[in-house]
């Protein structure tokens, strides 16, 4: 598809995203912007709120089947978890496992922990994760799906990781600190923030997949993002036994050591034996893939 | 935050009764717009929240113009701005309004 036909991902508010991820016209919205549920910590620091906390919740369908949906407003507060905000993405899960859907698709654009929230917003985003793990521990198949300005920093760089599967795109990027916090907490030598090529090659969707983080890279485009998380959707329910845990455990430790002196996404694709590394963040996500596929047996269908 | 409430008249909107949608986003230089059906058929309630203060008067000359070029009467609109300039106030104001009679 030419980039001109392209409907942006990285572009599209989180109502957007939603509207082109699932069948047309079947999204229907819960704890809507109409009841109201904002931010009571935020209106008593006196800042503005959203009438949907910065986050879309409904449930909807994917090829026909029923999915639930939640999506991050990253324009609000950097799409941060509040108190109102994590308790919407909670509220889903649980309802995952009493609806039983094919799978529950998270839409990911977030910094994290809204600070302003303090505890509120980190017990919001812990109560989140133990939600996400019970339905996965019920069957229910969770999708994050990461290509927002925010990525997915902090919790909710967590919260992606516990995910079955992750769909990005380069622009989206996958972290635990942020970029600036770590060059405030260890000084520029360590992580130049201001680096945009730099931070891209180290948080990235094409480092991320590299990496095994990330199961499927898209293009910057809502309808490649729909194609992937139909292939998911379309795909056996992952194992979570005990041995997949074990496999998965071995396979960190060996690209912890394999990986321990690299410092740029660069040095990881030439470990890779990639060919020419420094042309990879301009490639696009088809050329990219075809550049990896060799190396990768965890690539969805 | 500076909060205040208006009821401007404007022509009945065909499809108040109906009314239900949510147009921009709260990040800075933005604000969102929430509509709902109104109290009465002859006039627009706003209720307007904003990060800035001491523009109320710029607030009522932008909405009274907003309020006029369409039929919004029967509406109830809620904003939370987040410091955003007249121009972009005026053009979501358009884009929420338009959504509804394009849909009439």
């Amino acid at each position: 598809m030419s980039r001109l036909q392209r409907h942006s991902w990285f572009e599209a508010d989180a109502r957007a995203r939603i509207a082109g991820l699932v069948d047309a016209d079947s999204f229907r919205e819960l704890c809507g912007p109409h009841e109201r549920l904002t931010s009571p910590h935020l209106a008593v620091l006196d800042l503005p709120v959203a009438f949907d906390d910065g986050v879309v919740v409904g449930e909807a369908t994917l090829d026909g089947r029923p999915v639930l949906v939640g999506a991050q407003q990253g324009e609000f507060n950097g799409g941060a978890v509040g108190e109102i905000h994590g308790a919407k993405l909670r509220g889903l899960f649980e309802r995952a496992r009493r609806t039983r859907p094919a799978a529950v698709l998270l839409a990911i654009d977030s910094g994290g922990v809204r600070l302003h929230e303090a505890n509120a917003g980190l017990i919001a985003i812990s109560e989140l994760m133990r939600a996400l793990l019970a339905a996965r521990a019920d069957g229910i198949p969770v999708y994050g799906l990461i290509g927002g300005s925010c990525g997915a920093f902090g919790g909710m760089g967590i919260v992606a990781r516990l995910c079955d599967a992750l769909v990005m795109s380069e622009e989206g990027r996958l972290g635990l600190s942020g970029p600036e916090v770590i060059e405030t907490v260890k000084g520029v030598d360590e992580f130049d923030s201001k680096d945009r090529a730099l931070v891209w090659r180290v948080t990235g969707g094409k480092l991320r997949r590299s990496l095994g983080d990330a199961t499927t890279l898209v293009d910057d485009d809502i309808a490649a993002f729909r194609d992937a998380a139909r292939s998911l959707l379309a795909r056996p329910v992952p194992a979570r036994d005990l041995a997949a845990l074990d496999a998965d455990q071995f396979a960190l430790a060996q690209r912890a050591a394999r990986h321990a002196d690299a410092r740029d996404g660069l040095d990881v694709w030439r470990a890779l034996g990639l060919p020419d590394p420094t042309a990879i963040p301009m490639l696009d996500a088809a050329d990219f893939n075809r550049l990896l596929a060799p190396l990768s047996p965890t690539e969805a269908a | 935050m500076e909060r205040f409430t208006l009821s401007l008249p404007s022509a009945p909107c065909a499809r108040a009764d109906a009314a239900a949608a949510l147009c921009g986003v709260v990040s800075s230089g933005n604000l969102e717009i929430l509509v709902d059906r109104g109290s009465m058929a002859d006039r627009c309630d706003i209720e307007v929240n904003t990060s800035a203060h001491g523009f109320r008067d710029t607030w009522e000359a932008v909405l009274t113009d907003a309020i006029a070029r369409h039929a919004a009467g029967g509406l109830a609109l809620a904003i939370n701005d987040a410091g955003a300039t007249p121009a972009v106030v005026s053009l979501r104001l358009d884009q929420a309004l338009e959504a509804l009679e394009d849909r009439a």
